[in-house]
């Protein structure tokens, strides 16, 4: 870079200051990077970092008056940002750098239609008559690869699909043709196929319009995928930036060492012998969800869906199935069918040739310690108005083990999951996400369980934090003989965790085999169709230089 | 402790509080202070406040008015106490089952919750009173009667926006009872926005019962403060003293109980606390 061309975003000792008793003084401390035309620098951090922070900060959106620029200049085109008053502010926002969001549902207005929400974009920033704009809109919708435009301009954000409306989004934000374009976890909210399609989509972009692109995400896979550039962040600070091969394959510092070697690698881990012995075997599943067109509960209903439609697995002893497929394909209704959360309308759940499925509570009881579940969501899992202790040994009570025995359990239980007994008399939100998780577990395993049911159990977690729970995961299944279920949407972990895997897709199984052979050589398209798209599939970590 | 520190970021919850506790201060003491029946004619009638050692006055039939609204405290808290914990108790069961069970329980327990809210509710009371015999029991029932539906409607939606949460689920796999998930697992998680309700509708009993009272639908063994007014009412040009003084007590005893009301919502419901 020169004196006469600076770069396009020149961000120098950033300070941002955080309110008098938030976990530190600075969401973002010193933070220096630059952005040049025609290049994707991608942030990544794990939660909390302060990685939103300081994209914010360059837009003027930080939460005023609490938090706010400390020291530093934000640089965009040699003026500072920082100096700037809210009437440039505006005119900058949305013209000149626009913003993208993790949420597209939220960040559209649902009573206006995407035409309407491009056209106030184009009138705000630009003096064009109506049909021009029009015109710009249309070539816009066009432009992301939306199908007819005539359609979608006049559509409402919740007739369009997640991956449509945030392609909505993008022509919204590349509407006036900015220099920068910031994406804050773009594809986090979206399924693996169309998180593929929108990368794809904001690369093209980006190329086609010399944009400079600011990438926050949290996920390695994404950034082999885009990045130019990646500066990775820890506790508000940079600790390395550099060109993506290098931070990639030869990081320096040592927490970018340990993020990468968390990252799961999508290479298979070597087969286990599996048992002959079946532990569960469900035939022919269906659950179907009516709703709508309903007076007092009688008549027909209008809407019909086919969560799960006559779906056959089976759970061999001591072997850890994985169920994988997009949201909506049905695994999740699957899981709460076998832990019976749910009653299934027809079909079998065999365990130990006694078929579950029609039981009732009572007949149940006797096969509830049986099977367990961990859950998705570690702060809606636990009760926050009950000590942990409680929430552990609940279960054993209710299975009829005296109270002391089954404190003495519970204590057992925390041990075995890694955390500190003292763990017991307190309440779950003085805990981490991580820590809940393993109270989590813990509760599962009170009871005693054969049959593990665990649906996305990590992927509501920072992947330090998933790398320690699936390690724990695999240590007591070894230890207590455990067969698994495994639910995930995430190829990685299934490829780490999984025996064996079926595939899911709109409430059927359409492929199921060993993990090693379905990576290597899938059958069904729509398996090919996921594992292509798996960010940074052609990027192995855990290679070379990494110790 | 935790619980005042946020409570006392309202100022005028606190100082609502100190009202409240004025006013029961004043239903304990009163048969320390005014240890004669609040109905014994003490004295001239008529008198203007401070005369014939009247402090606040005596009304038409010589009665003390300060003594009255002492003793009117104790009918006033009490009442407002008991009809109101009646009705949370009634319409935390009835919310509780229709919210936890949905289906057509639902339906059925909510269209008579509906069948209720349609008829104004003062006029429901009276009829209520006026039906059984005028006393303090069929107050109390009457009060009851008229609010729990408003109890019973944030009850179903808390419990329907809990029943579905995964700790819940995690009770239904280990094989926890109904009951017991009812009430261990989902009511503690409730009891906030119970505990305000709860605590406004104490005001409203109040009103209620001054109401009923001063239409001389109250119990005529016990003094309170709608009585008080409603005996004054014919004076009230020429001796204003004796409907004013159960007024004022009426007007800031509500408004004590709904600051307190307020500064308990800041301080129990965790979406607010974090706007500092």
């Amino acid at each position: 870079m020169t004196a006469i061309n600076p770069p396009l975003l020149d961000i120098s000792q950033l300070f941002v200051r955080l309110p008098a008793g938030a976990e530190r003084d600075h969401a973002v401390e010193d933070v220096s990077y630059t952005l040049a035309n025609n290049e994707i620098l991608c942030l990544v951090g794990e939660s909390g970092s302060g990685k939103s922070i300081t994209a914010r900060a360059i837009m003027g959106l930080l939460p005023a008056p609490h938090v706010r620029v400390d020291q530093g200049k934000i640089l965009f085109n040699g003026e500072d940002l920082t100096q700037a008053n809210a009437a440039r502010l505006r005119q900058v926002r949305g013209s000149e750098i626009s913003m993208i969001f993790q949420e597209p549902m939220t960040a559209l207005n649902p009573v206006l239609t995407i035409g309407q929400q491009i056209d106030e974009v184009i009138r705000f920033h630009a003096n064009l008559t109506k049909q021009e704009r029009r015109e710009r809109a249309l070539k816009q919708i066009a432009d992301v690869h939306l199908p007819d435009p005539e359609r979608i301009i006049k559509a409402y954000p919740h007739e369009l699909s997640g991956g449509q409306r945030q392609r909505a989004m993008i022509a919204m934000a590349l509407a006036m043709e900015p220099q920068i374009l910031i994406a804050d976890e773009p594809t986090t909210a979206l399924d693996v196929t169309t998180q593929a399609q929108i990368l794809k989509l904001i690369k093209e972009l980006q190329t086609n319009h010399d944009t400079g692109v600011l990438f926050i995400t949290h996920d390695f896979g994404v950034v082999a995928d885009i990045a130019d550039r990646v500066a990775v962040m820890q506790n508000g600070q940079i600790v390395e930036i550099d060109v993506t091969d290098k931070v990639l394959n030869n990081p320096q510092h040592p927490y970018t060492k340990s993020l990468i070697k968390a990252v799961p690698s999508l290479v298979p881990r070597p087969a286990r012998k599996l048992s002959e012995q079946k532990e569960l075997v469900v035939k022919d599943l269906t659950k179907t969800y009516r709703s709508g067109g309903r007076f007092f509960g009688f008549g027909k209903s209008e809407h019909v869906v086919h969560a799960t439609d006559s779906v056959n697995i089976q759970l061999h002893k001591g072997e850890t199935l994985g169920v994988v497929g997009e949201s909506g394909s049905g695994k999740s209704t699957l899981a709460r069918c076998i832990v019976r959360l749910i009653d299934a309308e027809a079909g079998q759940i065999l365990y130990q040739d006694v078929d579950l499925r029609p039981l009732n509570r009572a007949a149940m009881r006797p096969y509830r310690s049986k099977i367990q579940m961990v859950f998705q969501d570690p702060y809606a899992s636990l009760n926050p108005r009950s000590k942990v202790g409680r929430i552990i040994a609940d279960g054993p009570i209710i299975l009829g083990s005296s109270p002391a025995d089954a404190e003495k359990r519970a204590r057992e239980m925390l041990e075995i999951v890694g955390l500190d007994v003292r763990a017991y008399d307190r309440y779950p939100h003085e805990f981490s996400g991580g820590q809940r998780q393993r109270i989590g577990i813990a509760r599962a395993l009170a009871l005693d369980p054969e049959i593990l049911v665990a649906d996305e159990p990590v992927s509501a977690l920072d992947v330090s934090i998933q790398a320690q729970i699936l390690e724990l995961l695999a240590e007591i299944r070894e230890e207590l003989q455990l067969s698994m279920i495994f639910i995930t949407h995430d190829l990685r972990v299934a490829a780490q965790v999984c025996d064996r895997i079926a595939v899911m897709k709109l409430g059927k199984v359409v492929e199921e085999g060993l993990t090693a052979d379905l990576f290597e050589k899938a059958q069904h398209p729509y398996t090919r169709e996921l594992l292509s798209a798996v960010p940074g599939r052609d990027w192995l970590p855990n290679k070379g230089a990494i110790t | 402790m935790e619980f005042w520190r946020l409570y006392r970021r309202n100022r005028s919850a606190v100082f609502g509080m100190i009202i409240l506790l004025v006013v029961f201060l004043l239903a304990g003491s009163a048969a320390l202070f005014f240890p004669d029946d609040p109905f014994s004619l003490a004295g001239k009638p008529m008198s203007a406040p401070g005369e014939n050692g009247f402090s606040l006055g005596s009304d038409t039939l010589g009665r003390d008015v300060a003594a009255g609204i002492a003793h009117g405290a104790r009918t006033s808290l009490m009442i407002g106490g008991l009809a109101t914990a009646v009705a949370v108790l009634l319409g935390v069961m009835l919310g509780g089952l229709a919210g936890y069970f949905g289906g057509w329980i639902d339906d059925v327990l909510m269209r008579v919750t509906e069948i209720f809210q349609t008829i104004p509710s003062f006029i429901f009371a009276i009829l209520i009173v006026a039906i059984i015999k005028p006393s303090i029991n069929s107050i109390i029932i009457a009060i009851a009667v008229v609010s729990w539906p408003a109890v019973a409607r944030l009850v179903r939606g808390e419990f329907i926006s809990l029943r579905n949460r995964e700790f819940v689920q995690a009770c239904h796999i280990v094989g926890m009872g109904d009951v017991r998930i009812m009430l261990r697992e989902i009511l503690p998680n409730c009891l906030s926005p119970i505990i305000v309700a709860g605590s406004l509708m104490v005001a409203t009993a109040i009103l209620i019962e001054s109401g009923l009272s001063f239409l001389g639908l109250g119990d005529p063994n016990i003094i309170s403060w709608g009585f008080q007014i409603g005996a004054g009412r014919t004076v009230l040009r020429s001796a204003w003293w004796v409907c004013t003084f159960p007024g004022i007590a009426i007007l800031l005893t509500v408004l004590a109980i709904n600051l307190v009301g307020e500064g308990l919502n800041d301080a129990l419901n965790p979406r607010l606390r974090d706007h500092k």
